[in-house]
């Protein structure tokens, strides 16, 4: 049996798990917005930043190596963690009181668990595409925050390639496959894994807005 | 005493009912604190003051001359809400220009009568776009929420009437 | 002209799965890329037109709207400003107002001629009043790039000083595993600047199981540098020589030559020397980048290959197992490639002459800016920075910045260091600052860089290069730097790492500048 330790505590894990795997194997939960089981991991988010051998790495991508020491619960970490969520929110436009997502929302979770207050950084409000065209889901790329989680499930679950990341630096967006590039022409189904892996509110089912009261939600 | 002043900017006026909504609490309070300006007290010239609560974000240039007089007369001041904080639902319009968003308001509307964009002298000029209050002045803490809630005030101000850093719980933490 | 469905078939018989490079060529021929390419391309190599759509808008010279009959780059690398080229770029634009758009582009590498530009792909020269007022008037008149006059697309090679790779020999006397070991023996290290030993990469690869592939960055994006240009021009025999080496070695039958589209220009130079190397043992194909500074990081220059947007990649697994295609891969630069066919040919024994214990051999350095004699200069590693400042006609710098964007910014005290993996490694980008000059704006002009060249898969490098380059454009907020330093530290690749370095570094030895003191 491999051991890490993580945060002093000793850990044991399979060969060829990540950081991330191993914690979560062990009941700990590493912050993390892009990261699913089950999924490919992708290292986008930044969230899972923890430091080992003086650097810093994603928990989800860095492979386990026996007798490594990671750190996660630091402040320095824990100070890391909060301005990539502070970056998160002021790239895009994340209103949540507005938001069906909200209170079921994974960046807002984080956010509360780090304590996140302010944003700290001038608010950039793009100009992003609304894609309300299909019938039963809605694609609000206000609130996206390109952690590909759509772009991999409808990949490698759901067999289709319905998203994908395009463009680059700030002017990064989500573009969905169509020559139309509107959600009705693409081949998506509300069954598909790809539309309910959403860490936050940019891609919702239609009509269930609201449908949990305040105070009963995920995260409440 | 501890004067408190308090403002709301481009907001609902929604942070001020939860702070209402501290009930009983605010009678323990009475005897610590008064306000200065407020609409609470309808005064609408303001003194030195120890505390400043500023709700809403800025959406004009009235909004930003309010701010400053804050920002200069209040020791500590303290962005109150969504609104305040990140621009919040009124800086939902900066997706449009400023123009079409009068024009939707005044003239293509549906039901509008007699449509013509406001331009009396007496209003204050809008902002290009709907701002945070930290972008214009320093802001000593920030109550998240909207509204936040009525113990969020209440922690608030128990921790800065001992001069103390509020410390919020993270279930009191909320941006909705 | 054929129409775009015809040249699509063309293409796609021609190089078939590389949707890359048929854009590359649509792009080309088009001066964009029409939709009917888009979906064409899409449905005759079976990919999502979302991928096609997500390459085009990823790299800077595709693009999806008609510009008209000239693109015109102007390129926009600190040397470039340093020459005036903002006024010629207001010049251009309101000569051209309402006829045709210029836009900006990173370093073109042409830093050493600058300022320039890039039109329809191809590079101008020397610009200045003159020229500019001309191009403006050819663009107006509808001239055909073809009967433009030729000196504008003159490029110098300015080889101010040459040593040991310039001159070392054609003629291999190695190869195989007496090669591998003369490599090993002479302690050859990477040229790109992170130095991980030659022989080792060969070595590790030629275990490696799969079909091999030699790959060879020539995709030198750091701004200052033009070295690869150079050797391209002058060397390429040598470097095609180093990647048949490789193969042999590693044993791969197929290599892909990864060149910067800012050398378009080179095409035809670079089709006679492939010809004239071809073997039946080991075939190199050329590919065209498309305007990514990321791509010259090697994992996201084999996704580049590969037909996606240049993202690097998550390491381990790393290309000498699992490359391109996911097969074991040597990627090496074109430096590194001369220098293995020099060692090929005069033995590690007169290349260990040159250098210092931890850094063997010579360097070429791309020396620009401010100095009479701008230019590739070949120094033995090790070399001092005052000996390039003397050597190169530098008149009282106040700064030197070595390696680029992502390099070190030194100021006067620190002259005396050298070149070396020891002491400042570098893929060879040496930018003088005279005693004039406003290190804010190299701050600033760096942080544009970064902002536009980040390749937005990253948290941290997306928004924190967006944010410090706000930062510097309006000058609040400058305290913030130390903190968004750190932050950047957690990005994904080395783009990201190191975005911060040259700003901070200079923040911190030129506050004066910025009025703080």
């Amino acid at each position: 049996m491999k051991n890490l330790l993580l945060d002093g505590k000793m850990l044991t894990y399979e060969e060829g798990q990540t950081i991330m795997d191993c914690a979560l194997s062990n009941g700990i939960a590493i912050p993390g917005l892009c990261h699913l089981p089950g999924l490919s991991p992708s290292g986008n988010c930044r969230l899972c930043t923890v430091k080992t051998g003086g650097r810093y790495v994603s928990a989800c991508t860095e492979p386990a190596i026996d007798g490594m020491e990671v750190e996660c619960e630091t402040m320095e970490l824990s100070q890391v963690r909060m301005q990539l969520l502070r970056m998160l929110f002021v790239e895009g436009n994340h209103y949540c009181p507005s938001c069906e997502k909200s209170g079921s929302c994974r960046l807002q979770e984080a956010a509360y668990h780090e304590g996140m207050l302010d944003l700290h950084f001038r608010p950039f409000y793009p100009k992003r595409e609304m894609d309300a065209s299909h019938p039963e889901i809605l694609l609000d790329r206000d609130r996206c925050i390109f952690c590909a989680l759509c772009v991999r499930a409808s990949r490698e679950i759901d067999g289709k390639n319905v998203f994908d990341i395009s463009g680059r630096g700030i002017e990064t967006h989500l573009i969905v496959n169509s020559a139309s590039g509107k959600l009705l022409d693409t081949d998506i189904s509300v069954e598909d894994r790809a539309v309910h892996v959403c860490p936050v509110g940019a891609i919702l089912v239609k009509g269930k807005g609201f449908e949990i009261p305040i105070g009963r939600r995920l995260y409440d | 005493m501890i004067r408190i002043s308090t403002c709301s900017l481009a907001g609902c006026f929604g942070c001020h009912m939860s702070f209402l909504d501290m009930d009983e609490k605010l009678a323990d309070f009475s005897d610590k604190i008064e306000f200065d300006r407020s609409p609470f007290t309808d005064v609408r010239k303001m003194g030195k003051c120890e505390i400043g609560l500023i709700e809403g974000g800025l959406c004009n240039v009235e909004n930003l001359k309010v701010l400053k007089e804050f920002r200069e007369n209040c020791e500590i001041l303290v962005a109150v809400g969504a609104c305040a904080i990140n621009g919040g639902i009124p800086a939902m319009r900066n997706h449009f220009s400023l123009d079409s968003c009068l024009r939707e308001a005044y003239v293509e509307g549906i039901g509008i009568e007699n449509p013509q964009i406001p331009s009396d002298p007496e209003l204050p000029m809008l902002l290009d776009k709907v701002r945070p209050v930290f972008e214009a002045v320093r802001i000593d803490y920030f109550l998240p929420g909207c509204p936040p809630p009525a113990e969020a005030f209440v922690i608030l101000l128990e921790a800065l009437l001992k001069g103390q850093k509020p410390v919020l719980p993270e279930n009191l933490i909320r941006y909705d | 002209m054929s129409s775009v469905s015809e040249e699509v078939d063309l293409l796609v018989g021609r190089l078939g799965e590389r949707p890359l490079q048929i854009l590359v060529e649509i792009q080309k021929t088009f001066n964009h890329v029409p939709t009917e390419a888009v979906e064409g391309i899409a449905r005759k190599l079976g990919l999502p037109v979302s991928r096609v759509l997500a390459n085009i808008e990823f790299y800077s010279f595709l693009s999806l709207e008609k510009p008209g009959d000239y693109v015109l780059l102007m390129s926009d690398n600190i040397t470039d400003w340093m020459a005036g080229s903002r006024s010629l770029y207001s010049r251009l634009c309101s000569n051209l107002e309402g006829i045709a758009d210029a836009t900006k582009t990173s370093c073109t590498g042409m830093c050493d001629q600058g300022p320039a530009m890039l039109v329809n792909g191809i590079a101008v020269t020397k610009l200045d009043e003159n020229r500019i007022d001309s191009i403006a008037d050819l663009v107006k008149r509808h001239v055909p790039l073809s009967s433009w006059p030729r000196e504008y697309f003159h490029v110098e090679s300015n080889i101010r000083k040459s040593g040991w790779l310039f001159e070392s020999g054609r003629r291999k006397v190695l190869e195989g595993q007496a090669l591998l070991q003369e490599l090993k023996d002479s302690n050859l290290r990477g040229r790109g600047g992170a130095g991980f030993p030659t022989a080792l990469k060969w070595a590790s690869c030629r275990e490696a199981t799969g079909e091999k592939y030699v790959v060879c960055n020539a995709d030198e994006g750091e701004p200052g540098t033009f070295k690869d240009r150079v050797l391209l021009t002058h060397c390429a025999e040598n470097l095609l020589e180093g990647m048949a080496l490789c193969a042999n070695i590693v044993g791969a039958k197929r290599g892909f030559l990864y060149v910067r589209g800012e050398y378009r220009y080179l095409e035809s130079h670079l089709a006679k020397m492939l010809r004239k190397k071809r073997s039946e043992d080991f075939t190199v194909e050329l590919h065209w980048g498309a305007g990514a500074y990321i791509c010259g990081e090697e994992s996201a220059l084999l996704e580049s290959i590969e037909g996606k947007r240049g993202i690097p990649r998550v390491r381990p697994p790393f290309p000498v197992t699992h490359g391109l295609f996911g097969m074991p891969t040597v990627v090496d630069n074109v430096e590194t490639f001369c220098a293995a066919s020099g060692i090929a040919a005069g033995g590690g024994k007169d290349f260990r002459r040159f250098g210092t214990d931890e850094s063997r051999g010579t360097k070429l350095l791309s020396v620009s800016g401010d100095c009479s004699k701008p230019g590739i200069y070949e120094y033995p590693f090790g070399v001092s920075i005052e000996q390039i400042l003397a050597d190169c006609g530098a008149d009282e710098p106040i700064a030197v910045q070595v390696g680029g964007a992502s390099g070190a910014c030194l100021d006067a005290s620190e002259f005396g260091r050298k070149i070396g993996f020891e002491d400042l490694p570098t893929s060879g980008s040496v930018m003088i600052f005279g005693k004039n000059r406003d290190m804010k704006e190299a701050a600033l002009n760096f942080s544009k860089f970064f902002a536009h060249e980040s390749c937005g898969f990253c948290t941290p490098c997306r928004v924190g290069t967006s944010i410090i380059e706000q930062i510097l454009e309006s000058g609040n907020g400058l305290a913030e730097m130390p903190d968004l330093a750190g932050i950047l530290k957690a990005s994904h690749c080395g783009l990201g790492q190191s975005a911060s370095r040259a700003v901070m570094d200079m923040l911190k030895k030129f506050p004066g500048h910025w009025g703080l003191s």
